[in-house]
């Protein structure tokens, strides 16, 4: 227990210290890094005691919040999100040391690491609390700090506006949250949590409907995602790498103990996150393609995990209400290890894309390319984050996503019934994978491949050592948890089996999901792989070194010859028209001798820029309307009000 | 004896929300109020209780107020009440409407068995709700103070109903309460007049937010 009070001490207090620091000097900086990294060091070392002894950590002890109990315990499903998150905060931490140095930011460097503090440390809070005060009030302190990391650059016009509408969004899935846990604390007349599998589903819908609207906000499932793409792409990449891996992450660790609490499940609550996460998925990664801002694109990435990791939850939670102990088993283990993965290479990716922007000076797709020849490592550790994304052997995604899958398939073995349409789970992955392997194409192809676009690109660098270190690092996180997946068995069967019940689960081994012949089939892709990379590096190395990249035939091949981002991902995003609503500039090339043309498009988000905005600005007009209507200024109006108020009153009185 | 009294107040009210003339109204106001000021004695008989109540009506409603209000409207030099916000006729149509609703509404209170029969809580309802009228539908500040003063004829009928229970103090601060908010209103209505050279209410409208 000490190691882990300690850890949400130390994280949370890291940026304290510095406050007292000059703010020129840098020393600040090292012990806030210093603390945070003693923090996670110590927070690891508790998830390790609990994993490897049987029993669970916790203690509570009394409080003077009213309803409120000091209750901390870890658990199996609190260790899979505490696992990924020490892991991320410590990488972040120092990768910010060299990409957000306090001498080149003597304004907002100390908030910056002050927040950055925070929100780690009530993020421990939040996952181990066991009592709805203090996770209402880890979850407050969270989704406040996590607005001050948003603003950090609060001096640009489109950093308020990203922080002011997560900060509305955030709040308002709160609401919903109080509602809950006022709700919880009724149904069993304490706002300690209650044990697993103990409340009655009977009359829970509500409980369901605003958990999944709270905590479907937080973690960004899709018609709720709409803070997420702005607020990501607004922060500092190190702080975006903690908000999009492990911040949203609190949200499905909402959803994913909420569903414990119950003794059984009704259907409808499994095939609703089941659709939720499919359109997340698609919606989500289509969205990503027709993106221009690197960061943008990876925010649109993680409301496409988000939805997989529905995906997976929504088959565990089918897999209760129709006693399938397999597809329980599958299906959390699938989303459980997909929330570890995703965390590990979206803050890869993110890392990897601050150091692009870092060298570049420019977050648009369109002003890099040729990037792999100036910053070798970033460019591996970035290619490195892609594949894992994509779902590709032999790194991490491929383990969690292949779970799923086989989640999806296990209603094969009892045909008839309407579990059936599960099945349809695994289209919906095909064409997420798919997808993201087409944005991913894309992305990777032209930042890194190709001849540089600006003079930015053509003078970049490598990002310094303090920035390369943590992204190998979480590079080799990702190929461990692909090579050697049965390392993380243990874990995710003693989640599954705390979260079902009373159901008993099978083994995660065997016919049910080979996970060693996984691991054989890793080393042998890897192996292949390093085969084809070394025949393929002996033989350019006796090629000329002055070539530009693939030159068609051209001998002059400008830049501008060079597929952009808009072009490269047209074919996808008219597939998906009627969903996307692009905005196409351009294009028509006329006459037989056609002059200059220019083609552009433009990707306003779905929910956000088509649907809400214009509904609230309605919304806003029609009050002011109302209000100029009623508060007119004439006193005998006023009076007017007075007397019907009396009247209403007095009718009420005497009904 | 007491319910022709109420009848005649009713019949003020009509004639206060439909006439045009400022010095009608005050005057029928005044009326009004010294009609109200016998009301105590007839409907407790000579007692000095009810001696002093009738008497501060009368000294306050009947002569003090009015002759301040006839003062306020010479000095402004406005004779009449043009272009009301609701018509006359209408107002008094309202007026109608509103006086039936009273009885009506009446009939539904939940009050003691001996104030089931007479007139008096009907009465008090319908003075008060013309007192209401004129104040929502006129333009001119003295109208408004005259809408008031009938407003506050509504509630002493009220209080007669009840002066056995309520202290003389009570009452004495009811009618001290009425004089400095006339004088209030008159200060007010000296500012509007000399800003505005008008006693119109509606310039006011310029002080929302």
């Amino acid at each position: 227990m000490m190691w882990l009070v300690g850890s949400i001490l130390l994280t949370s207090l890291a940026g304290v210290p510095g406050l007292f620091y000059r703010r020129e000097g840098s020393g600040g900086e090292r012990f806030a890094c210093g603390l945070i990294l003693a923090g996670c060091g110590s927070g690891l070392i508790a998830v390790a005691l609990t994993l490897l002894s049987d029993n669970v950590i916790q203690f509570a002890i009394p409080w003077s919040m009213p309803g409120g109990v000091l209750a901390l315990r870890l658990d199996a499903i609190t260790a899979a999100f505490l696992l990924p998150l020490f892991l991320v905060v410590a990488t972040g931490a120092v990768y910010g040391l060299g990409y957000w140095p306090q001498h080149n930011n003597p304004g907002n460097g100390r908030n910056l690491r002050l927040f950055y503090g925070l929100i780690s440390g009530a993020m421990i809070l939040l996952l181990s609390a066991r009592n709805g005060v203090l996770f209402l009030m880890a979850w407050e302190i969270m989704a406040l700090a996590g607005f001050f990391l948003i603003i950090t650059e609060e001096h640009k016009e489109e950093v308020r506006r990203a922080g002011f509408i997560y900060l509305i969004a955030t709040h308002t899935g709160t609401l919903a949250l109080f509602a809950l846990f006022a709700l919880l604390g009724h149904n069993s007349e304490s706002l300690l949590f209650p044990d697993m599998g103990t409340l009655p589903a009977a009359g829970s819908s509500l409980i369901f409907l605003l958990g999944l609207f709270g905590f479907g906000m937080k973690a960004g499932l899709m018609p709720m995602h709409i803070w997420l793409p702005g607020a990501h792409a607004a922060a500092p990449s190190h702080a975006s790498a903690l908000l999009s891996g492990i911040m949203i992450k609190t949200g499905i660790y909402g959803l994913v103990r909420m569903t414990s609490f119950f003794t059984e499940i009704p259907a409808w609550w499994g095939w609703t996150l089941l659709i939720l996460g499919a359109i997340s998925g698609i919606f989500g990664v289509a969205l990503a393609i027709a993106q221009h801002d690197i960061k943008r694109l990876l925010a649109y990435h993680s409301v496409e995990n988000i939805g997989i990791i529905t995906l997976g939850l929504g088959l565990a939670l089918l897999g209760r209400s129709y006693n399938q102990p397999a597809l329980v088993l599958l299906g959390l283990s699938g989303c459980l290890l997909h929330v570890v993965n995703h965390a590990l290479f979206k803050s890869l990716l993110f890392l990897s894309a601050g150091s692009v922007i870092h060298a570049v000076g420019s977050r648009e797709i369109d002003h890099f390319g040729g990037l792999l020849k100036r910053q070798r490592w970033t460019g591996l550790y970035f290619l490195g984050g892609a594949v894992a994304i994509s779902g590709l052997p032999p790194f991490n995604g491929f383990v969690s996503e292949w779970l799923i899958y086989l989640g999806a398939f296990q209603p094969i073995h009892h045909p008839g019934s309407s579990l059936s349409f599960a099945l349809l789970t695994a289209p919906a992955l095909a064409v997420i994978g798919v997808l993201a392997l087409a944005c991913f194409v894309k992305i990777f192809g032209i930042s890194f491949l190709g001849e540089p676009r600006s003079s930015g690109a053509a003078k970049a660098h490598e990002a310094p050592r303090t920035m390369l270190w943590p992204m190998g690092f979480l590079l080799l996180a990702c190929i461990w948890i692909g090579l050697l997946p049965t390392s993380l068995r243990p874990l995710l069967e003693r989640a599954a089996t705390d979260w079902s019940g009373n159901l008993t689960l099978p083994k995660l081994t065997g016919n049910l999901a080979p996970l060693s012949a996984i691991s054989v089939a890793g080393w042998l892709v890897l192996g292949l792989l390093l085969f084809i990379g070394w025949l393929l590096h002996r033989q350019s190395a006796q090629a000329s070194r002055d070539i530009g990249t693939w030159g068609c035939g051209y001998q002059f091949p400008a830049m501008r010859m060079q597929y952009t981002s808009s072009s490269f991902a047209d074919s996808l995003v008219r597939l998906f028209r009627f969903g996307l609503w692009s905005k196409r500039h351009g294009g028509q090339v006329r006459g037989l001798f056609p002059g200059r043309e220019e083609f552009s498009s433009h990707t306003p988000d779905l929910v956000l820029d088509r649907a809400l905005t214009p509904a609230f600005t309605g919304l806003a007009w029609l009050f002011r309307w109302l209000r100029s209507l009623i508060q007119n200024g004439i006193a005998a109006i006023y009076l007017l009000y007075i007397a019907l108020t009396l009247i209403v009153l007095l009718t009420l009185l005497l009904r | 004896m007491a319910n022709l009294l109420l009848i005649t107040v009713i019949l003020i009210n009509f004639f206060t929300l439909g006439s045009a003339r400022l010095v009608a109204c005050i005057r029928a106001v005044a009326v009004q109020g010294a009609l109200l000021s016998l009301l105590p004695l007839v409907a407790h008989g000579m007692s000095g209780h009810a001696l002093i109540l009738g008497t501060g009506a009368l000294i306050f409603k009947g002569i003090l107020i009015p002759w301040l209000l006839l003062r306020a409207i010479r000095e402004a030099r406005i004779r009449r009440e043009v272009e009301p916000y609701i018509g006359f006729v209408a107002t008094l149509v309202l007026g109608a409407l509103v006086t039936a609703g009273a009885f009506i509404f009446a009939d539904f209170l939940p009050l003691a068995q001996e104030h089931h029969e007479g007139l008096f809580v009907p009465a008090a309802l319908a003075t008060m709700f013309s007192g209401f009228l004129l104040l929502i539908t006129r333009r001119k500040a003295i109208t408004q103070v005259l809408g008031y003063l009938m407003l506050e004829n509504g509630i002493f009928i009220f209080s007669v109903l009840l002066s056995v229970a309520i202290p003389l103090m009570v009452e004495a601060g009811i009618l001290l309460d009425l004089l400095v908010s006339v004088f209030v209103m008159g200060i007010v209505l000296n500012q509007i007049n000399r800003e505005f050279s008008t006693l119109n209410t509606e310039r006011l409208t310029a002080l929302k937010e």
